[in-house]
């Protein structure tokens, strides 16, 4: 029986040794076949390709570039205003430019990159980026749209030579650059300053280089070997550096590495070394011994070269661009909050830069309490009432991200209203298990909790402020504890994690994370829990210290190392994806909705102005695409199952059913890799979160009708018309393609028409896509 | 016809004595004391009020999971007569003595007892020695949490019970498939496997895991079978059609079976009816049913109706209007149409009622013959009560301000012109001239000026709308959704000319009659869906826990405590038998690995036939905890340790069998350590007669093929103490071996001393590549 891999149809394995090794399907074929198929590329002869000569293929390649570069440049500079996320991802780059700190989900390569743009094209950071609509006016914004549209336009060149690679047909590759050059929804993708062109840019250039690199399987370790493997790495780290769905393209890079090693590792001629047969004779027993080791010499030396480019290099880039990205961004701004409290030392202009405070905390300090758990904030209360039917009516206690005035609490004894800070009396250290009372600065209310439901988690305590003037009751007792205490009773500022047990129920003070409605501001749920768990939620630093009659020290100690700082940078990304949930009653895009290109994404044109943009994808291609998909998979298993019993093919359509089995498998993994992972994730999704998985498709769609076509022209080899079968059918398909419906004004008007019902919806939806940027009047 | 009287009527039976007394085991540890404590234990209280609503045939909701499992808990009360009157409210309460606590607890604990020897017979289909699968059995049977599990009105057990099933049926069937396809037992543990996966999906959806793993190894299976090229293309296309229609298509329609037979049995309305549709509603004895029974079932102009939104949440409510008006100025300073509020209010009420009024006429009655109202048609809405007409304009609402206000029109005369028409569009519609329906319709309405959708925002009013929720216009892309959507519940024809006789009307309750039954199909969707959906809030409970906790067995759960004497029940497992089945997982996984790279050399460690059992344990065993457990990391709602109870029954299957494998091949490997592990000193030893040589060889071809029962055996019988050689050597056929003794005598006796030779079991050829 064969081992369990390699069984599927999507075998990704590309390299022409696969003959050599005696492949299960080269020997059900027979071995007259598997010899053919040795001697004989296994890349499918193309009679009509053979007609272009070298420089005629320059120039196909030219002629493919141009156009893309033609439609993409088109108008760049229309409209002239923000479009969509251009508010987000612009004012990014001027935060790079300013060198503010601020906070993203996304990683930083992209934002980087536009930053980097933007200044090398005179943009001087100093537009607001406030919201979609507002005029550039005189700011310099074609340099960062230019760049996008420069990588966008790339795209086409990438695909049509990927697939040239994987089909060996120009024709293929022709059809797949007509797909992608004459669809409306790339086009419209690439042409403002998002990160999608940058990310799509990046995860092509990887396939590109990994199928290229695949290509000089039967010449390891020679400079354009080295090339294309190095290239791949660096293309890998620009795509996670990018965003983090970057990491499908990993994904699949690494499933055709360990098939490819997998491979390597069953091909028992590398394992021969020159001088084994000396050896032998020395020692008659050892040549298994020596099957290992020269195997792990072979295989080894592929294995460290893949190591090395494919997981090293772009952990380093990819350290790297965070690197750069601390480094130029030192400014305080506004994404501080998000970060824990020693992170903040490293900014200018925080408070906590260059900042003195005093070591040990006191009665009597004035003090912010920060969660322990990210991106939760610091404890916070206000001078609102939790509104009737919700616990008691007291004031609300929450966690609030920003920094405000309200978050400052003064620590108190429990039992006596002494104002400590009176400079008769002696300065008196909080110490571990010490009970304490923590009076709002703001509003003079004690830190409360009791026996009534918390408004949102219901089986915790509600934590309110009580009390006038600081006198309350014994509800507003807490017991401070440090965690892990190691030596010492004294409690540090910022460094040590403390807990504050509720004395009279015994619970914990903690934030659940949630979201409070209205009535709190949407602020965040704190929470008395009475179950004892050791989790961030419960734990807490203390952040800002004031206390006039302490000595001040240094906070440089506390600067976190580097590797500390990339950790909690990823928890705050990751949790702030996660928080990206669609509201109740909103409607969002489902990941079904679009490969049927049910509806598209407005980029501009909510406000009353001129210029109209709609994200929507061509139809005829998106549904090309989507009937090929169907059609691969019905193709791609009759092959499958016809090699699975034997039958033996001509080797012409032997050669069309690697290219359809191999070269296909790759694209469609690399569809499903970026598709389906977002059915299963919860954040909220776009449009054009499809995008990178609809360049695949269009390349599916590339080589599947260019095989199915060259087939339909073998079959009917007999008769005369036979050979025009495939140059009419791709000229019809390009013809197909291009064809753009005359535009429809009209069709402009708002296509929230609910009056056309949902089944002609899709109809309503994609026409007013073809107008894809034009003057409305 | 008499050929009983020619011939003797012979039974002959083959009682495994081994499987008799683990069930007996399995029966006493499961059944001993089963009615004690007689008090509320743990979840009892959660499935026992399900177990109430079966018995009073009263329709619930539970989102936990398909019906089967509740229903077999059901079947147990109704075998012991159970009427269904216990308040089940509380842990540690004690039960009144009409709960039949033994026959309530009996189902769960069969379930339990039984996967004892099913565990024994897995691990001997598998292709293990009696003393492998007497050690998983024994293993399952002292295992104290399943144990626990076991003997309390919970559904881990029969969760299990079926997850072993399946399997085992499986491997029945995959055996038989090497004697005698379509042969009667062949088709039986087919259609078993089946079911039972069917079974396991209809106690919890997690049973799906196990389901997709049998699917998988099947259809490893299948695919060889394509590739096996003896068999005829029609005889693979059989054996595929076999496949698809036990192990998908009936599946599907046990599972639908559950749900009909639920349905069937809960026919009364319930404290749940308000989360399910009107129809639905319509279609329980009592609640609505009573209310709607006999309405006219076309709307018509005229018609007075009530309305009520689809979306049902944040509760379900009806379209509402009373004579209080919209505040002139809100609290935060915006103004309003100062016109009278329309809300969404979450109980009957006379001012629910809505009159349909034909725009062009001005009477609110309907015709003779009544002039049904049809998809696409305009109509006015005017609030009964008041006769006022719903209106929406382009005045922000009050709590979502990009929304449009909805009102009952009252004209102050201050440019504010009445925009009172609505186009009816019939969401389920299924021709474009479809007729407005009671109940079954839903629709929307869509204002003919503004293009807006009326639709329940969801939020609740401030005081001066009674805290009642807000209802809005919005202009919507398009896209369902059930906020914008309505449904007729309430509807009679509108007699009364005078508005004080139609108050007098409206105050009455509506009555005529005919029938509406919703199709099963369609019962079964809606039903299937809102379990789905529905969201239980996500409870922190004391003794929850994470999946990393359950391996390290660093959680519990205390079940009970007797209020009197401080006797508790705790789940909790047997640490060393978690501990050891997790080091086998490792070492499986390890040896696996290695064996796989050996292979993957041309060096077989293993011969063909132990290979492939050694894969296929791991894929059944391995994989099934791994399908159990892995997923738990994805899930975001509160688990529990029993969560694990599924994939430990695995893991502990895979212990013996791991524990097997290592006596017999690697513990070899160090007894032979002395020698040179290639073995080649002993080459000429073994290097006997030739003849035997060749029938090993002969035997060896068998063996690769592994198409041979007799071959399958070899494995088996390898207790058969080799010393001379080792498995697996790629040099050449002179190291085979093949002493036979008794080469009939091929019973299962492990203490047999049939001696077979260990050869290489590589091919040929690659034998001559390595050399």
């Amino acid at each position: 029986m064969p081992p369990a891999v390699g069984g599927g149809l999507a075998g990704s394995e590309l390299r022409p040794r696969r003959g050599r090794c005696g492949s299960q399907a080269a020997r059900a074929v027979g071995p007259d076949v598997a010899t053919e198929a040795t001697t004989r590329s296994p890349k499918r002869p193309a009679p009509s390709s053979r007609r272009f000569e070298a420089p005629g293929r320059w120039a196909l390649l030219a002629l493919v570039t141009l156009m893309s570069f033609a439609t993409r440049f088109h108008r760049l500079d229309q409209p002239p205003h923000i479009c969509w996320d251009e508010t987000h991802f612009g004012k990014m780059g001027s935060y790079y430019i300013n060198r503010t700190f601020f906070f993203d989900v996304h990683p930083p390569l992209g934002k980087m990159l536009i930053g980097l743009a933007g200044h090398l094209t005179g943009y001087d950071g100093t537009f607001l980026f406030q919201k979609p609509g507002d005029e550039y006016e005189h700011h310099s914004y074609l340099g960062m749209r230019g760049f996008c549209a420069f990588l966008g336009a790339l795209l086409i060149p990438f695909a049509y030579l990927t697939v040239l690679e994987l089909s060996q047909s120009l024709p293929a590759a022709l059809l797949t650059a007509a797909l992608l050059t004459f669809d409306t929804g790339c086009l419209t993708l690439s042409q403002y300053i998002l990160l999608d062109p940058i990310l799509m840019f990046f995860i092509m250039a990887a396939m590109l280089s990994m199928v290229k690199y695949n290509s000089y399987a039967n010449r390891p370790f020679s400079a354009p070997w080295w090339l294309w493997l190095s290239l791949t790495g660096v293309n890998l780290a620009g795509a996670l550096g990018v965003k983090f769905v970057g990491l499908f393209i990993i994904l699949q890079v690494g499933w055709n590495t360990v098939s490819d090693l997998w491979h390597l590792f069953g091909d028992l001629s590398l394992s021969m070394i020159t001088h084994m047969s000396g050896i032998r004779q020395i020692m008659p027993h050892m040549p298994s011994t020596l099957h290992w080791l020269g195997l792990q010499v072979t295989v080894g030396k592929h294995l460290t070269a893949r190591i090395l480019c494919l997981i090293v290099l772009p952990l380093a880039l990819y350290t790297a661009t965070y690197a750069v990205h601390f480094m130029v961004l030192n400014k305080s701004g506004p994404g501080d909050g998000f970060f824990s409290s020693a992170f903040q030392a490293r900014l200018s202009g925080n408070n906590l830069h260059n900042a003195s405070i005093p070591e040990h905390l006191a009665y009597g300090s004035v003090i912010t309490v920060k969660s322990a758990r990210m991106a939760v904030g610091y404890l916070h209360s206000h001078g609102h009432l939790y509104p009737e039917g919700i616990g008691a009516r007291q004031q609300q206690v929450t966690t609030y991200l920003h920094k405000d005035y309200n978050n400052l609490w003064i620590i108190k004894k429990h039992n006596t209203n002494s104002d400590p800070l009176d400079p008769s009396l002696p300065v008196e250290f909080v110490k571990h298990g010490d009970v304490i009372r923590l009076e709002h600065k703001e509003t003079s209310r004690n830190l409360h909790s009791h026996y009534h439901e918390a408004p949102l988690t219901r089986k915790h305590y509600q934590v309110t402020g009580y009390g006038i003037n600081g006198t309350g009751d014994s509800n507003d007792f807490w017991r401070i504890e440090v965690v892990n205490r190691k030596f010492g009773n004294r409690i540090k500022v910022l460094r040590s994690r403390i807990r504050l047990i509720h004395l009279v129920t015994g619970c914990v003070l903690g934030s659940s994370g949630k979201v409070l409605p209205k009535w709190g501001w949407e602020q965040l749920e704190v929470t008395c829990t009475p179950y004892l768990k050791e989790t961030l939620n419960s734990i807490w630093n203390v952040e800002d210290h004031i206390n006039p009659k302490l000595p001040n020290i240094s906070l440089d100690v506390l600067q976190p190392s580097f590797p500390e700082i990339m950790l909690e940078a990823h928890m705050v990304m990751i949790r702030g994806n996660n928080g990206l949930k669609p509201k109740d009653n909103e409607f969002t895009s489902k990941p079904w909705h679009w490969p049927i290109n049910y509806q598209g994404l407005r980029f501009s044109g909510i406000n009353d102005t001129d210029f109209r943009v709609y994200l929507l994808g061509n139809p005829v291609v998106w549904w090309l695409n989507l009937l090929s998909i169907a059609l691969y998979l019905l193709s791609g298993s009759i092959f499958a199952v016809a090699l699975q019993r034997g039958a033996r093919l001509p080797a012409e359509v032997e050669g069309l059913s690697q290219v359809l089995l191999q070269g296909g498998g790759q694209l469609l993994l690399g569809w499903m890799m970026h598709y389906f992972p977002f059915f299963l994730m919860g954040r909220i999704l776009y449009f054009h979160h499809y995008f990178p998985a609809m360049l695949f498709s269009s390349m599916l769609t590339g080589l599947l009708w260019d095989t199915l076509l060259r087939l339909c022209a073998w079959s009917l080899a007999s008769f005369s018309l036979a050979g025009h079968v495939h140059t009419l059918g791709i000229l019809s398909l390009l013809l197909g393609i291009a064809y753009r419906p005359p535009r429809r004004l009209k069709a402009l008007t708002p296509p929230w028409d609910v009056t056309k019902g949902r089944a002609d919806g899709i109809v309503t939806a994609v026409l007013p896509s073809f107008p894809q940027i034009s003057k409305y009047s | 016809m008499l050929g009983f009287l020619q011939r003797p009527v012979v039974v002959t039976a083959d009682i495994n004595l081994n499987v008799v007394a683990l069930t007996a085991v399995g029966l006493l540890s499961r059944l001993w004391q089963l009615a004690y404590p007689r008090a509320v234990v743990f979840d009892e209280v959660y499935y026992g009020q399900y177990i109430s609503f079966y018995m009073k045939r009263i329709f619930f909701l539970d989102g936990s999971g398909p019906p089967f499992g509740h229903m077999l808990l059901a079947l147990g009360g109704y075998l012991g007569g159970f009427d269904g009157n216990f308040l089940w409210n509380r842990i540690g309460a004690e039960y009144s003595t009409n709960v039949p606590v033994w026959s309530l607890r009996l189902l769960p604990a069969l379930a339990g007892a039984l996967s004892v020897p099913m565990a024994y017979q897995i691990v001997w289909e598998l292709g293990f020695s009696h003393c492998a699968a007497v050690g998983a059995a024994l293993l399952i049977l002292i295992e104290n949490a399943l144990i626990t599990q076991s003997r309390l009105m919970l559904l881990e057990s029969a969760l299990i019970f079926f997850n072993l099933l399946a399997v085992l049926s499986y491997l029945k069937f995959s055996n038989s498939q090497k004697h005698g396809p379509f042969s009667p037992s062949w088709w039986f543990w087919l259609i078993l496997t089946g079911v039972a996966c069917a079974c396991a999906v209809g106690i919890k959806y997690v049973g799906v895991f196990t389901y997709l793993l049998v699917l998988g190894v099947a259809a490893v299976h299948a695919w060889h079978l394509i590739g096996d090229q003896t068999l005829s293309n029609v005889r693979v296309l059989c054996h595929l059609l076999a496949r698809a229609v036990a192990l998908l298509v009936i599946p599907v329609l046990v599972y639908l079976l559950f749900f009909y037979v639920h349905l069937l049995l809960l026919c009364r309305s319930g404290p749940h009816d308000q989360i399910m549709s009107s129809a639905f509603q319509a279609s329980l004895e009592g609640g609505l049913a009573r209310i709607t029974q006999g309405q006219p079932l076309e709307v018509a102009y005229g018609s007075q109706v009530t309305l009520k939104n689809a979306f049902g949440q944040p509760v379900p409510c009806w379209l509402h209007s009373h004579q209080s008006t919209y505040p002139v100025i809100y609290e935060n300073g915006r103004g309003s149409s100062h016109q009278q509020q329309v809300t969404c209010y979450p109980f009957k009420d006379v001012n629910n009622w809505w009159i349909v009024k034909d725009p062009g006429r001005h009477q609110l009655v309907v015709n003779n013959p009544p002039r049904p109202v049809r998809h696409g048609d305009i109509v006015q809405l005017a609030h009964g009560m008041t006769t006022r007409l719903l209106n929406t304009h382009d005045v922000a609402a009050p709590l979502s301000p990009h929304s449009q206000e909805v009102s009952c029109y009252i004209d102050y005369n201050v440019s504010m012109p009445a925009q009172n028409l609505w186009r009816l569009d019939i969401v389920n519609r299924e021709s474009d001239t479809d007729v407005w329906k009671t109940i079954v319709s839903e629709v929307r309405f869509v204002h003919v000026n503004t293009s807006a959708v009326l639709k329940l925002s969801g939020a609740p009013l401030p005081d001066w709308g009674f805290r009642q929720l807000e209802v809005v216009g919005e202009q919507l892309s398009r896209g369902y959704h059930g906020s914008t959507v309505w449904s007729v519940e309430e509807h009679r024809y509108g007699r009364s000319q005078e508005q004080k006789e139609r108050e007098l009307e409206l105050h009455s309750p509506t009555q005529t009659d005919v029938s509406r039954n919703l199709s099963f199909m369609a019962r079964f969707s809606e039903l299937q869906w809102r379990m789905l959906t529905v969201r239980s809030d996500d409870s922190e409970h004391k003794y929850s826990s994470t999946p990393l906790d359950w391996v390290m067995l660093d959680t519990n759960i205390a079940y009970w405590l007797h209020p009197r004497t401080s006797a508790q029940i705790h789940l909790l497992g047997n640490i060393v038998i978690w501990a050891s089945a997790s080091l086998a997982t490792l070492v499986y996984a390890l040896l696996f690995i290695w064996y796989l790279f050996r292979r993957r050399r041309r060096v077989c460690d293993l011969p063909e036939d132990c290979w492939l059992r050694w894969a296929l344990a791991g894929a059944l065993c391995a994989g099934g905890w791994a399908v159990n457990y892995v997923p738990f990391f994805m899930m975001e709602k509160t688990l529990f340790l029993y969560h694990y109870l599924p994939a430990l029954t695995f893991q502990i299957l895979l212990l013996p069998v791991v524990l097997e494998h290592v006596s017999d091949h690697l513990c070899r490997y160090g007894a032979l350590a002395a020698t040179p592990p290639w073995g080649y000193g002993s080459r000429g030893v073994l290097n006997g007669d030739s003849s035997v040589m060749q029938m090993g060889l002969g035997s060896q071809a068998r063996l690769c093929r592994g198409s041979e029962d007799e071959a399958n055996e070899g494995c088996r019988e390898r207790k058969v103490a080799d010393v001379h050689g080792r498995w697996g050597r790629p040099f050449g056929p002179g190291e085979h071996q093949e002493q036979r003794e008794g080469q009939g005598n091929m019973g299962r006796d492990p203490e047999q001393p049939v001696v077979r030779g260990r050869t290489a079991w590589c091919m040929a050829e690659i034998n001559q590549e390595a050399l």
